[in-house]
C-alpha cells in the first residue's frame, strides 16, 4: 500500500496516489452494494460521489437521489417525498454525520452543554430524528475524528442509535466512516466493530481519538487496511463520477476530484 | 380571495402584527427576503417563527435583530457558508424559546394544518431528545397495532405563510412550481402574503403546463410585486444564490457589532438592499 491519504485541501498529485477523499468515496461504494435506492442529503459531496460510483458499478440497477442537485434527484412532491419514501422503506441507505457520535450509535446534531441554552449550538437535527430509524443502512460520515466528536455519551440525542423492541424501526447505523477508519456497528451488541484503519493509521491511534469502547473485527493477528482505489477505479472517480458530482458540487469536483473544464 | 395587488412590500409586511406564527420555507424554496427585510424595519416583535423544515439568512437576520421569540425548526445554517451566527449567539443567551424539531414532523404538523386536523402521527422520533424536549407532541399507542407507540404532533396552522412566487396572475393565482413545500406552506396557513418577480396576464391556471405547480388564489390574501425578491438567495427557476454576499454575511455578523452594520447596510438602506 503506497498511498498515504492526504488532509482535504491538498493538492491533488502531491505526495499520494490518491487523496482520502477518494478512498473514502471507493470505500463508501462498496458498502452501498446490493442497496436498490441510495439517497443523500445535502452538503454531503463525498457520499454523493460514493451513491454515483456505487450505480455505476450496479451496472445502471441502483436508484440514487442526491439532494440539492437538480438533475440527480427526481422528487416531485417537495421536501417531503424522501420522508415519505424512507417511511415506506423504499430507501434502502442514506447517511447521517454528528458533531458527535457515541459508542452506542447516538447521534446529535444540535449542540454541547445543557438544552435548551447550550454553549455551543449546531444547526439542528435535520431529518435524523426520523430516517434513522427507518432507513435500514444508514452510514455515518464524519470526517473528524477526535475525543470531541467521538464522544463516550453525547450531550444530546438528536437520533438514538438504537431502539426498544416495541419502537417500530426498521434501520439504524450500519457503518460508521472517518477520516481515520471504519467501523460496522452490530445492533445485537449495540457497539461499533472496528472492521479496518486507512493507511498511515493505527490502532493505537484510533483507540487514543475514541472516546467510546469499540469491538476488533478480529481477535489475533494484525488489523486490516481498508484499501484504497486501484487505478481503473481511480480514473472513474476522477472522470466519470467528478463531472456528474459538479452539478451540485463543482467546487468539490474541481478541487478535490480534479475535475477540469467549464465549470458551472 | 385576494384583496388586490399591493405594490409595495412595507405595506405587506405591515400586515404582519407582533406576536404572529410565521412559516417560511427553506432556503432554496424561494424565500421572500425583501418583506423580511421590510418586517425587520416595521420593528416587528414576537413572531413564532416555523421553518419548513429548516432557515438559514432570513431566519438568523430575523432572530438577531429581534424579532422572534419562538423558534420551531429543524436547522438553522448558512449551509457552505457555516453555522448561522445570530441564532447560535440568542440561543446561548437563552433569547429564544427553542422548539426544535425534525424535518418530517416539521412537514406533518402543516399537513394535519392543511386537513383541518388535531395533529398527525409520525414514525420515529420514540428515544431521541428532540421528542423529549417538546411538551407539546404526545405519545400514543396505535390505536390499530399491538404495543405500538407512536408520536402525535399537533397541527401546526401559522396565522401567515410568507412566499415569494416566481409569479402571480392578477386574481392573485401564484406559480411556484415543483416547490411544493410552499404549497403546502399556503394550505395550512390562515393567510398567505407573497411577493412574485412579475405579474402575468391571463390565468396561470389555465395552462396545464403550469397547474400542478400554481398556489390558488382561494389561499392567498395580498401579492407584491417584488422583483428579485429572494435575493441574495436563489429562487428555483430564476436565479442563483449570491454566494459572494452569503460570505459576506457569514463575516460581519460574527458579532453583534457586525450584525447591527449589516442591518444598517443592507436592510435599513434600502438601496443596499435592492441590489
Amino acid at each position: 500500500m503506497s498511498a498515504v491519504a492526504s488532509v482535504p485541501g491538498s493538492v491533488p498529485g502531491t505526495n499520494s496516489d490518491y487523496r482520502l477523499e477518494e478512498l473514502l468515496i471507493d470505500l463508501i461504494a462498496g458498502l452501498l452494494e446490493g442497496s436498490r435506492r441510495v439517497a443523500v442529503g445535502v452538503s454531503s459531496p463525498i457520499p454523493g460521489s460514493a451513491a454515483l460510483l456505487a450505480r455505476h458499478l450496479s451496472g445502471g440497477g441502483m436508484w440514487v437521489s442526491v439532494l440539492g442537485s437538480r438533475h440527480l434527484q427526481s422528487f416531485t412532491d417537495g421536501g417531503v417525498e424522501i420522508f415519505d419514501l424512507a417511511a415506506q422503506g423504499r430507501i434502502d441507505a442514506f447517511f447521517l454525520s454528528g458533531g458527535q457520535i457515541d459508542g452506542s450509535g447516538n447521534i446529535n446534531l444540535v449542540g454541547i452543554g445543557d438544552y435548551p441554552a447550550q454553549k455551543v449550538r449546531w444547526s439542528g437535527s435535520f431529518g435524523s430524528a426520523y430516517l434513522y430509524y427507518l432507513v435500514p443502512r444508514v452510514i455515518l460520515f464524519r470526517l473528524e475524528h477526535t475525543r470531541r466528536t467521538m464522544v463516550d455519551q453525547v450531550d444530546f440525542i438528536s437520533a438514538p442509535g438504537t431502539s426498544p423492541d416495541n419502537v417500530y424501526r426498521q434501520g439504524g447505523p450500519y457503518a460508521l466512516i472517518t477520516d481515520r477508519c471504519l467501523f460496522a456497528f452490530d445492533r445485537v451488541h449495540q457497539r461499533f466493530r472496528l472492521e479496518s484503519v486507512h493507511p498511515g493509521h493505527t490502532l493505537e491511534e484510533v483507540r487514543d481519538n475514541t472516546g467510546f469502547d469499540f469491538d476488533l473485527a478480529q481477535d489475533s493477528g494484525p488489523l486490516p487496511t481498508t484499501p484504497g482505489p486501484d487505478a481503473s477505479r481511480l480514473a472513474l472517480i476522477r472522470g466519470e463520477i467528478a463531472a456528474a458530482i459538479a452539478d451540485p458540487y463543482p467546487k468539490f469536483a474541481a478541487e478535490v476530484l480534479g475535475l477540469k473544464g467549464n465549470l458551472t | 380571495m385576494t384583496d388586490g395587488f399591493i405594490n409595495d412590500v412595507e405595506a405587506l409586511a405591515a400586515r404582519v402584527p407582533d406576536g404572529a406564527k410565521v412559516a417560511l420555507v427553506k432556503t432554496t424554496g424561494g424565500v421572500p427576503m425583501t418583506l423580511v427585510r421590510a418586517l425587520i424595519r416595521r420593528n416587528v416583535r414576537g413572531l413564532h417563527l416555523v421553518c419548513v423544515p429548516t432557515g438559514g439568512l432570513a431566519v438568523d437576520l430575523l432572530i438577531g435583530a429581534g424579532c422572534v421569540e419562538t423558534l420551531e425548526t429543524s436547522a438553522v445554517t448558512l449551509d457552505e457558508f457555516g453555522q448561522a451566527p445570530a441564532f447560535g449567539r440568542a440561543v446561548r443567551a437563552g433569547r429564544l424559546r427553542l422548539r426544535d424539531a425534525t424535518c418530517p414532523a416539521v412537514y406533518a404538523g402543516l399537513q394535519a394544518g392543511e386537513k383541518g386536523l388535531p395533529f398527525m402521527p409520525l414514525r420515529g422520533l420514540l428515544g431521541s431528545d428532540v421528542a423529549a424536549n417538546r411538551a407539546d407532541w404526545e405519545v400514543i399507542d396505535n390505536p390499530f397495532g399491538d404495543n405500538d407507540p407512536i408520536v402525535c404532533l399537533p397541527a401546526i396552522v401559522p396565522d401567515f405563510s410568507l412566499v415569494h412566487a416566481r409569479s402571480a396572475d392578477r386574481t392573485g393565482n401564484l406559480y411556484i412550481g415543483d416547490t411544493r413545500e410552499v404549497l403546502l406552506m399556503a394550505h395550512a396557513a390562515r393567510e398567505t402574503l407573497a411577493t412574485v418577480e412579475k405579474i402575468v396576464d391571463g390565468n396561470l391556471l389555465d395552462d396545464d403546463a403550469l397547474r400542478a405547480g400554481v398556489i390558488p388564489s382561494v389561499y392567498v390574501s395580498a401579492v407584491a410585486k417584488a422583483k428579485g425578491g429572494a435575493r441574495p438567495l436563489g429562487l428555483p427557476g430564476g436565479y442563483e444564490v449570491d454566494g459572494k454576499h452569503l460570505a459576506l454575511y457569514a463575516d460581519m455578523a460574527r458579532d453583534d457589532a457586525g450584525f447591527t452594520e449589516y442591518l444598517d447596510t443592507f436592510v435599513f438602506d434600502r438601496k443596499a438592499a435592492a441590489e
